[in-house]
């Protein structure tokens, strides 16, 4: 518009409009309906179906789970309280909360000692899954850790835990001496070393020094299973992943057949027939006399499953790896065992974190089996003694959905972790 | 490795030391001692399993396979009476086990699919709730999803006293499927011989179908012709079959599902325990499945997806014609490893009394004739034998999927 | 690291083990503990209550012997075992005694070398039906779906009946009796069947127990007892001979009530031999003369245990039926002490 039409019209506008906002359809929750809810037709379909999906499901948990009954006895009190209406009769997890979690044989006068293990545990691994928060100091816990927690779940002379750590400390310090000539030395040396010192201490009277009540194994149960087969099964089998995954890589055809085989076999077959073999069959092959209880022969049977997992998810990293780095390492003059240890385990192990959780997180949910052969763990005492008792017979939704959340809660908060670990470590990989 | 630095030939005389300083023996010696330490192992253990079981006086011995097991089958894909012997009770077990498996492996694929396509949605709430089912689903234990689902069966469905009566609790589904707690009652197809000639002409026209449908992508490869496929593969299908079936006389029936004594009677019984594994493996692996699928489909690039659309292909044409092949390619290999967890995990049917493998041979055979050694033996070697045929077929497939790189 | 614990664990293991295979006796006394494999949980027969005590008809068995053998009836672990691994967990030496309601058969004790020391309960093999199905006899079951127990005889008993009797069924296998309730109560079966104690002890556990009954059929014999391995004879003899003082016991007249006072010495010369105030009965056995003493003691004498787990003042109700003394018209029957 220039000046010299300006007179031919016979309006014009002189000064601004104010901005107007939005059209009502363009703006705020409208806009966000309309573009992330009814953009399309067949998409509005699928909203009001994901709608009238959510509320039959809360409609019918809701008055479930907010009826819910919290002190009573027995399910038939519970019945008479609740009175034909709708509603959980949760006391039962009240009533059984430590059954649920210990077991029902764990002394109850000692459920603080597995207890403070639980809580000990976190600072244990905190260190381990958050290393860049937390001082590398406290890793020295994290190495005390396992056998404070054994000495505190199982109880009895501290003597126990002590002497086999004194062991291993042997073992390290006869690797470490022998490393430096050659790795292998080191590695069965310091084996070696453990073993004696093991065998000598074996003949110390350990009795009743600094002694905690011993609790057997056939004592423990509950979700407190869980948790110990899983936590000591994953970090059993982690070393031996990385071995059989190292095996399955050798260029020595014996010892990777040996692998391949052990693998595939593992891999081949259900976990559950392992745990048959643990219960049924394992005590066959023992020496005559021994008595291996059951904990120890299905820790044995869990960490050979995962181990063959292990190693498969640590092959992947082993060969995501670039050849380069293979080279570069022989380049060097490494030997076999200073490259894996110094160049190509490191970013293997670090690729292959998230599938190791992945394996863990599917490891910690399998020891949910074992109550097929009847221990009691969390599921095996819904299962087993709860159900069967007279006062609660007959209470599934609340029981099953009890352990259903525990289970989602741990398992979800690991895999929330990996993801976060992931993003962790790629940020800084480039 | 470092076999530069390794004395060549200058020496012919051969040193003890060698087999350990020189990375030309060393490796002999190694899988020398690895072997012997396998062997000394098998070894050990063969002599503990011989000296436990002379103190036991037992023996090894598979001649309760060729005994009369004396137990029944609830369902059996082979003849099967309590008169057979314990081998072909294993055998009734394993195809059970098989055909949960394959039930539970097309329903998985089907669930998977078609959730990791909606979480990808941009329907917010339809991608919300898919990620809490894969979420919820993949981090809890598939046996408590296993016990869960079949208690909502047995305490949901309706027993089928309540089908009785004039003025019945329950009815059944068009008068023909009958949905109990016991399982589900569907129709059962009769056929007379013309039956069978109809049956022939259906799977004829299938295969003519399918002829059909390459016809026309030739022609739009070859011309750009574009040919309509979905009408005429309906017609194909079905037609030819209709006009046989009523010009034969109708000769299929259907055996209604009735209600007589203390159950359905006739039909075909799908049995609760087999629906309760069959939903829950399915519903269960399908979670993974789905976390898979979206991985797939994020892993083609954008760029792929905005050509497409760039050529005016239409949305659903963009996702089956470029991204799922392409996707594919990452989908399958995971696909494989779920589909053996679903074989191994259907081993989980003893929680739900469904008669499979673990059931039969590892169940009750076990209890009943003792021998554990035995038949759990047997029944590893069944598992890893199922276990991997199928790896062996899956990775087949994976071969003829993968990208041919030029 | 956690490797450290389990090596920890096998060393103090493999030290402590002793040789189970022989000498159970001597085992059992240098444990200060006896393993006793039971039901994983049969109320009345052998189930922990709220605090994880076990308590039941079997049990009590345990208790009875660890008495005799070790001098206090608490020195027992129980070892929950199923249908599956009982067997397993005797011959491998993991139990030293199994009292589970195991059935006394031919192949057990000859092929599977167990050695049954007595019989502690005359069972049968029943069914349970609802009430309102309007089922009298177990013939009229022809087409019926059937819960049945996993791991015992019970498979084979009910292929045998509907097999000789022409009829048709379809059986639903459950590994749990907890499980088999649910699904009977559900209507998911028709009939339950399992031994009729154990029928008996399912159904107190209902909510309405008279809408159930159970059919006057019993379709097999089911001698019920607690067994040890075979070629161990000490053993053998003192589990033997704890069940036969416990039987004995309720014969002669002797209760936990009155056994301190019977003690004093009586006129009767068998009491006298069973409560070890005459004769060395006990030192034959390998034991002091006080262990029927202390057996009996421990829980009562057979009839005790009957009327206190599975009586008819319980829930369970168990008449005594076949398992009355032998004076009583019952089956109990105790060899003499002498």
């Amino acid at each position: 518009m220039s000046d010299l039409h300006a007179h031919s019209v016979a309006y014009v506008r002189e000064s601004m409009l104010d901005q107007q906002p939005p059209p009502a359809t363009e703006t705020g929750v409208v806009k966000w309906m309309r573009s992330n809810l009814f953009s399309t037709i067949p998409n509005a379909i699928l909203t009001l179906l994901a709608l009238w999906a959510l509320w039959s499901l809360l409609s019918g948990v809701a008055p479930w789970l907010l009826n819910g009954i919290w002190t009573a006895p027995s399910l038939s009190a519970c019945r008479e309280i609740l009175d034909g209406a709708t509603g959980g009769c949760f006391s039962v997890l009240t009533e059984r909360w430590n059954q649920l979690l210990f077991g029902f044989q764990y002394p109850s006068e000692l459920y603080w000692r597995p207890t403070l293990a639980f809580v000990l545990l976190f600072v244990a691994i905190a260190p381990v899954l958050f290393f860049n928060t937390f001082p590398r100091r406290m890793l020295i816990f994290t190495a005390i850790y396992p056998f404070l927690a054994y000495w505190l779940i199982w109880g009895g002379s501290i003597l126990v835990p002590l002497l086999a750590a004194v062991g291993l400390v042997a073992g390290y310090f006869v690797y470490a001496r022998f490393v430096a000539q050659s790795f292998a030395m080191g590695f069965f040396g310091g084996i070696v070393a453990a073993f004696v010192v093991w065998w000598i201490t074996g003949f110390l009277p350990v009795e009743g020094i600094l002694a905690l009540t011993p609790v057997e194994s056939r004592n423990m149960g509950g979700f407190m299973l869980n948790l110990i087969l899983g936590s000591v099964c994953v970090s059993l089998s982690i070393p031996f992943g990385i071995a059989l995954a190292l095996g399955r890589q050798s260029r020595m055809p014996i010892i990777k057949w040996i692998c391949v085989v052990f693998i595939e076999f593992i891999r081949g077959v259900p976990l559950i027939t392992l745990l048959f073999v643990a219960n049924v069959v394992l005590a066959y092959f023992l020496p005559p006399g021994t008595n291996f209880d059951l904990i120890l022969r299905v820790i044995i049977m869990i960490t050979m499953f995962a181990s063959a997992y292990i190693a498969e998810v640590i092959r992947g990293g082993l060969a995501a790896l670039p050849k380069g780095q293979y080279e570069a390492a022989d380049s060097l003059g490494l030997d076999y065992p200073q490259a894996m240890r110094l160049i190509i385990l490191p970013q293997a192990l670090k690729i292959s974190i998230p599938g190791i959780v992945n394996v863990a997180v599917g490891l910690f949910k399998d020891t949910t089996l074992v109550s097929v052969i009847s221990m009691f763990d969390l599921v095996g005492m819904i299962r087993g003694p709860i159900l069967a008792s007279t006062e609660w017979n007959g209470v599934y939704w609340e029981l099953l959905g009890f352990a259903a959340l525990l289970f989602f809660v741990t398992c979800y908060g690991i895999s929330q972790y990996s993801q976060w670990l992931e993003r962790q470590l790629n940020t800084d990989r480039r | 490795m470092a076999s530069l630095s390794d004395p060549q030939g200058s020496e012919s005389s051969f040193r003890l030391s060698m087999l350990l300083n020189d990375t030309r023996y060393r490796s002999y010696t190694f899988q020398f001692i690895a072997l012997v330490c396998v062997a000394l192992l098998f070894a050990y253990l063969g002599s503990n399993l011989a000296a436990n079981l002379r103190a036991a006086g037992l023996s090894i011995s598979y001649d309760f396979l060729g005994d009369p097991s004396g137990y029944d089958i609830n369902q059996a894909l082979l003849p099967y009476t309590s008169q057979s012997t314990h081998l072909r009770a294993s055998l009734v077990g394993l195809l059970n086990t098989l055909l949960v498996s394959i039930l539970a492996c097309i329903t998985a694929t089907l669930i998977g699919v078609t959730a990791g396509v909606l979480r990808l949605s941009n329907n917010w709430l339809v991608s919300k709730l898919m990620a809490a089912y894969v979420e919820l689903f993949r981090n809890v234990p598939v046996l408590i999803w296993i016990i869960i689902i079949f208690t909502i069966m047995t305490a949901v469905a309706p027993a089928p006293s309540a089908f009785r009566g004039d003025n019945p609790d329950a009815n059944m589904l068009f008068g023909a499927i009958a949905f109990t707690n016991r399982g589900v009652y569907v129709p059962k197809p009769l056929l007379d011989p013309l039956g069978w000639v109809v049956v022939a002409v259906f799977v004829a026209s299938i295969i003519g179908a399918i002829l059909y449908r390459r016809h026309a992508r030739k022609r739009l490869y070859a011309d750009g012709t574009l040919l309509p496929t979905t009408w005429p593969t309906l017609a194909i299908v079905f037609l030819p079959a209709l006009v046989a079936y009523v010009i034969l006389g109708r000769p299929i029936t259907l055996e209604l599902p009735e209600l007589g004594g203390f159950n359905f009677s006739g039909g075909i019984n799908l049995l609760g325990s087999l629906i309760a594994l069959w939903f829950a493996l399915a519903i269960y692996t399908g979670a993974f499945i789905a976390e898979n699928v979206r991985a797939g489909i994020l892993s083609v690039s954008r760029g792929q997806t905005e050509a497409a659309a760039a050529l005016g292909l239409r949305p659903r044409r963009i996702m089956n014609l470029v991204i799922l092949p392409q996707a594919l390619r990452v989908i399958v290999p995971p696909l494989i490893s779920h589909y053996l967890n679903i074989t191994k995990n259907s081993s989980l049917a003893i929680a739900v009394g469904y008669m499979d493998l673990t059931g039969t041979l590892g169940g009750i055979t076990l209890n009943q004739t003792g021998r554990a050694i035995e038949t759990i033996l047997l029944l590893m070697l069944f598992y890893l034998a199922i276990s991997l045929t199928i790896s062996a077929l899956m990775n087949v497939y994976n071969n003829a999927v993968r990208l041919k790189e030029r | 690291m956690n490797k450290s614990v389990i090596l920890g664990t096998l060393t103090v293991a493999a030290l402590s083990a002793g040789m189970a295979s022989a000498q159970t006796v001597s085992d059992v006394q240098d444990r200060g503990t006896m393993n006793c494999g039971v039901t994983t949980g049969l109320v009345g027969f052998a189930a922990p209550d709220a605090n994880g005590e076990w308590s039941g008809f079997d049990v009590a068995v345990c208790r009875a012997v660890a008495a005799a053998v070790l001098g206090d009836p608490s020195a027992v672990e129980f070892v929950p075992t199923t249908g599956k691994t009982r067997f397993t967990a005797l011959a491998s030496g993991e139990i030293d005694l199994l009292a589970r309601n195991t059935t006394w058969t031919f192949t057990r004790d000859v092929d599977l070398k167990f050695e049954f020391v007595g019989i502690n309960y005359y069972d049968g093999q029943g069914f349970m039906i609802p009430k309102e199905l309007g089922v009298s006899s177990a013939r009229e079951l022809g087409g019926a779906t059937v819960c049945i127990q996993t791991g015992t005889t019970t498979e084979l008993n009910l292929a045998d009946y509907f097999r000789k009797n022409n009829m048709e069924y379809t059986p639903v296998p459950i590994e749990t009796n907890a499980e088999a309730q649910q699904q009977y109560l559900a209507g998911a079966c028709d009939v339950y069947t399992t031994d009729a104690s154990g029928l008996a002890a399912t159904r107190a556990a209902f909510e309405t127990p008279s809408d159930h009954v159970i059919l006057p059929e019993i379709i097999s014999k089911e001698p019920l007892g607690p067994l040890v391995r075979h070629g161990d004879n000490e053993w053998g003899d003192i589990a033997r001979w704890t069940l036969n003082a416990l039987i004995a016991a309720e014969e002669y007249g002797i209760t936990s009530a009155n056994i301190d006072e019977l003690k004093e010495g009586t006129d009767s010369p068998e009491i006298n031999r069973i409560l070890g105030t005459e004769g060395n009965l006990g030192e034959m056995l390998g034991l002091d003369n006080e262990w029927a003493y202390r057996a009996i003691k421990a829980n009562g004498n057979y009839g005790e245990i009957f009327a206190k787990n599975i009586g008819e003042s319980t829930p369970i109700g168990l008449s005594r039926g076949l398992n009355a003394q032998w004076t009583d018209g019952g089956l109990m029957y105790a060899p003499p002490f002498r």
